[in-house]
This record gives structure tokens, C-alpha cells and sequence, in this order.
């Protein structure tokens, strides 16, 4: 039934970047309530996959669907949160409280020549709360740690009410135990508030227990199925993929 | 001075121009700076100055445009001047500071043709070099006016999008902000304000009222708008104060306004140093 009306719907999507296919005849549909995650090696085109999903890459081949509206004619933008990858290596010695960044993200909700509100602001506060950032509402965001600024990021993407939340790589500089609380985080949003997750990341030990559903991609896709199906490929399969001498530590609880 | 204010009405004209250089300057430099985009602002003074030296030599070889205000011809290159900075950013992706250098020496390259076509000018040029006091209009006044008013409403309504936009350029593409846009309204903003501070503080320190105050207010303040208020202060302080200086002391302004603003800038550093030991 969910699968009748995916959230995104990518057909054959194809990119080349100078010559060379960075995408190679993707089609992944993904089900509303789902927690993807994709991983694969660096430069197999996790980030140019996202990015499109974005909006950022103009379609050159294939098509994708985002809530059934195909992209080209998309609109509603503020219905997807996005924390990139890049995001740890922002410029530190920005002047912006982590309340002026959490307030950005309501910028196209807001909309263009409009004020915020009250209520945004109550937006902001309540946000900043669940991700246990509310005292360091008026510290500049450069003054925190890596883990903390992700924190802030996260709450960025979230204050905007998304349905659908999209991830590159959000733990790279933040500590063992913080990514556990972060991962944490990100199950609960996806079970109490139902929120649609895509996730890239290359600790698929640690998600192997959190996510839905795995895609592998290198170029091309080279599986999409649910975790459990995941869990049950054999450690060969895998290393097809990434190459040799990947070690994938899967977690037993 | 005081008496003299309300004496000569070169010296109101050149005070309120430079009370309203002192907001819209470090108002559009807070953007400047953290968009790292500080030396931008000087390609374009060079480029105003080029637009300078063509209206003054149309009028000195052809007699036209007599009368009419070197200042429209100086906005007008530093718009044309921003435009291909774009362009040239778009051509160069991976090196998008060079399209700095290009426009700047393309800038002086003109002056310099102008200015010998003409055979030289009077003293004009200079004041236009470094700022004066004296040179100030009425009719700059009131165009210098209009670019304020300009400048002030649209940073208002574009605030949030402005602001996205400087801390995180594809965050604000992601999010269906229109960048492109956004970014060309704010350069277009950027060549307006250096045409109308150059009277003052003269084409070579223009883009220092921009990037100075801004630098002392990083230093000390928290948050954007606090940076931004503590720029404007800055600003305001080092132009009132220069221009006073520069009266008493015969001193250009464009020069007294800046030292002024680098001793801000020192206290400042000074400050924050003093600040840290005692914590
Ligand atoms: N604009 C671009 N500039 C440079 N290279 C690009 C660009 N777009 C795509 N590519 C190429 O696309 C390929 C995929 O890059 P992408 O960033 O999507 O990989 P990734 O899977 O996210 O890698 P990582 O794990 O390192 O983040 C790379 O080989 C890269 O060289
Ligand atoms: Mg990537």
C-alpha cells in the first residue's frame, strides 16, 4: 500500500560529469515513513545523487518524482530538510548565534518579503530544545563543538517541519559516543515523528540496526532492499562493491 | 566647525553625505566580509573611477555632459563593472577571485587611458582619489540620498534571504531561496554604495569604510545583527571623527577617516586580548 505512493520515485536516472557517468541508470522508489540508508565508496555518487534530490543538479537523464510532482516543475522545497556533508566545515568564524542559524531555516517558509514571527520564534526555541541545544541559543556557532554544531545543523533542517530529511555524511568530526546519541536521534524522528529519512553514511556497522532500507551505490546501484535483506548478504558481495578489504562490523544488541 | 556647520553649506552637505556613507558602508560591508567577497569592493572603486575620468574627460574634450554629475557616470561603470565580475565568476568556477583582478587592473587601465587622453585634469581628479570635504554638492547630497534609502529597504526586506545566503550558499539553493538573484540585487547595492562614498572618502579607501569597521566589530560582537550594529557604530564613529579631524587639520578625509577607523580596529583587538586574560 505505502508503496503505491513513494515519497521519491527516481527512474533511470543517468548523470556524467566532463565526459564520465557519475549516475548510471539509478531507479529507487522510496516508500513515506522510510529510513534509507545509502552507502558506497568515496566518489561513487552518494553526494550527486542527493544533490538532485535537492534540486541543486538539474536532471539530465531519467526522471525523479518528489511527492509525485516531478521535480523539474517541484516547488514546495520547505517540505525537505538537508544537512550536508559540508556542513562541519563551514566557515567557523561566521558572526551568527546558533538562533540566527536555526532561524535561517525557516527563510522559504517565511517567504520571500516577509517577516518572521512570534511563532517562528517559538519554532526555534522548541527545535533547539529537542536536540538539546536551547542554552546555547546565543553563543556564536563557531564557539561550539564539532558534535554540537551538527546538532545545530540537524535543528536547521528540522525547524521547518520537513517530511522528508535528507543527510550526507552528518557524523564525520563528531566523537564515537555522540554519533550513537545522533543516531539515536535520528531513529526517533523517524518513528515518533514519522519523518522520511535519507541517509548517506559510511558506517554501515552502526545503522545496520536503525535504517529500513540499504541502498549500495557505486555508479550504479548494486542493491536496494531492506535492511534484512541487507544483513543477509554475504561480506563478498559487499566488497564487490566497495573494493577490497572493507570490514563491516554489523552490530548485535 | 561647529559655527561653521551651520555657516557653509559645503560643510552640512559634506557631513550628512558622510553620516549616511558611515551607516550604508559598513552596512553592506558586514555582507562583504563574511562573503569573503572584501576585495570585490575595490576592483569596483577602480572601475567607478574609470567611469569618473571618461565623464570628466567627455566634458573637458567635447564640452558635453557639461553640468551633468561625474557621479552618474562613475555608478553607472561600477554597475557595468559588477556585471561582468558575475560573468566572469560564472566563466572562471574554480577561480572565481580572479575575476577580481581582471576588472580592477581593467579598471586603471581605463583611468589611465582617460586621464591622458584628456591631457590631465584640474585638482578634480584627486579629490575624487582621496575624498574632500569641499567637493560635495547638493545634488550628490540628494542622490547619495536616494542610494541610502535604496540600500536600507532592500537590506530589510532581503534580510533573512541575505543572510542565508552569506553563512550557507547551497543550504539557501536548497531550500528554493532564488541565489542568483539575490546575489546580483546585493552586488548591484554594493557598486551603488562605492559611487556614493567616493566623494568622501575618495575611490582608493572606499572599499576601507566597508571592510574596517567590520573587522573591529567581528572581534567583539555575538550574533549578526549585533555585528552589523557594531559595524555601522564604527563606521559612524571613524567618519564624524575624520571628517572633524580633517577639517581642523587640513587633512584629507578619506585619510583621517581611515586611520581613524584602524585605530578602532586596534582598540578592539586590544580589547578582546585584555578581556580573555581576565577570564
Ligand atoms: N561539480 C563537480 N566537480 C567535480 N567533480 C564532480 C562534480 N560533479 C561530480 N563530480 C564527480 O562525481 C563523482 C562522484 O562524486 P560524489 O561527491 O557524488 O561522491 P560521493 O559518493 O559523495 O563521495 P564521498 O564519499 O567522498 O563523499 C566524483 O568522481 C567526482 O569527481
Ligand atoms: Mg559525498
Amino acid at each position: 500500500m505505502e508503496n503505491s505512493n513513494p515519497i521519491i520515485k527516481i527512474d533511470h536516472l543517468t548523470y556524467r560529469y566532463e565526459k564520465e557517468n557519475v549516475l548510471e541508470d539509478i531507479s529507487i522508489e522510496i516508500p513515506k515513513g522510510a529510513f534509507l540508508g545509502i552507502v558506497g565508496p568515496n566518489g561513487s555518487g552518494k553526494s550527486t545523487l542527493l544533490k538532485h534530490l535537492l534540486g541543486l543538479i538539474k536532471v539530465q537523464q531519467g526522471e525523479i518524482r518528489l511527492f509525485g510532482t516531478d521535480i523539474r516543475s517541484f516547488k514546495e522545497w520547505d517540505r525537505i530538510g538537508f544537512v550536508s556533508q559540508k556542513a562541519n566545515s563551514f566557515n567557523t568564524g561566521f558572526p551568527a548565534t546558533v538562533f540566527e542559524v536555526v532561524l535561517s531555516g525557516l527563510t522559504r517558509k517565511i517567504g520571500l518579503f516577509r517577516f518572521g514571527s512570534r511563532e517562528d520564534r517559538k519554532k526555534v526555541h522548541a527545535v533547539l530544545e529537542s536536540v538539546g541545544m536551547r542554552e546555547f541559543e546565543n553563543r556564536n556557532i563557531g564557539e561550539l563543538s564539532g558534535g554540537q554544531q551538527q546538532r545545530v545543523f540537524i535543528a536547521r533542517a528540522l525547524v521547518s517541519e520537513p517530511e522528508l530529511l535528507i543527510l550526507d555524511e552528518p557524523t564525520v568530526g563528531v566523537d564515537a559516543q555522540n554519533v550513537n546519541q545522533f543516531y539515536d536521534m535520528l531513529e526517533n524522528l523517524n518513528k515518533e515523528l514519522h519523518i522520511t529519512l535519507v541517509l548517506v553514511t559510511h558506517d554501515i556497522g552502526v545503522i545496520s540496526d536503525k535504517v529500513t532500507h540499504v541502498a549500495c551505490l557505486n555508479k550504479n546501484l548494486h542493491f536496494h532492499g531492506s535492511t534484512m535483506e541487507f544483513n543477509a548478504l554475504k561480506e563478498q558481495d559487499l566488497s564487490s562493491i566497495y573494493g577490497h578489504g572493507v570490514q563491516v562490523i554489523t552490530h548485535q544488541h | 566647525m561647529i559655527s561653521g556647520l551651520f555657516q557653509y553649506e559645503f560643510l552640512q552637505n559634506a557631513f550628512l553625505t558622510g553620516i549616511i556613507i558611515g551607516v550604508l558602508a559598513p552596512l553592506l560591508g558586514v555582507f562583504v566580509v563574511v562573503r569573503r567577497l572584501s576585495l570585490i569592493a575595490d576592483a569596483l572603486s577602480h572601475v567607478t573611477l574609470a567611469g569618473i575620468a571618461f565623464s570628466l574627460l567627455l566634458e573637458k574634450k567635447l564640452g558635453i555632459l557639461a553640468g551633468l554629475n561625474p557621479l552618474y557616470m562613475g555608478m553607472t561603470f561600477s554597475v557595468i563593472g559588477a556585471l561582468f565580475i558575475e560573468r566572469l565568476r560564472n566563466v572562471y568556477k574554480h577561480y572565481q577571485e580572479l575575476a577580481i583582478p581582471i576588472i580592477l587592473s581593467g579598471g586603471i587601465g581605463l583611468s589611465a587611458i582617460f586621464i591622458s587622453i584628456a591631457d590631465g585634469f584640474n585638482t578634480d581628479l584627486f579629490s575624487y582619489l582621496f575624498g574632500s570635504v569641499s567637493a560635495v554638492t547638493r545634488m550628490d547630497l540628494w542622490i547619495i540620498m536616494g542610494i541610502c534609502i535604496l540600500v536600507i529597504i532592500a537590506i530589510i526586506v532581503l534580510y533573512k534571504e541575505l543572510f542565508l545566503l552569506s553563512f550557507d550558499e547551497e543550504h539557501a539553493r536548497a531550500s528554493g531561496v532564488p541565489a542568483k538573484l539575490i546575489h546580483f540585487i546585493f552586488i548591484l547595492l554594493v557598486a551603488l554604495v562605492i559611487a556614493a562614498s567616493m566623494r568622501i572618502v575618495g575611490i582608493l579607501l572606499v572599499s576601507s569604510l566597508m571592510t574596517l569597521p567590520v573587522a573591529a566589530s567581528i572581534r567583539i560582537a555575538t550574533g549578526f545583527k549585533q555585528t552589523i550594529l557594531y559595524s555601522v557604530l564604527f563606521g559612524e564613529a571613524a567618519v564624524v571623527g575624520g571628517l572633524f579631524l580633517s577639517y581642523y587639520l587640513d587633512w584629507a578625509p578619506g585619510g583621517t577617516i581611515v586611520l581613524l577607523a584602524i585605530l578602532i580596529l586596534i582598540a578592539t583587538i586590544l580589547y578582546k586580548k585584555i578581556r580573555l586574560r581576565m577570564v
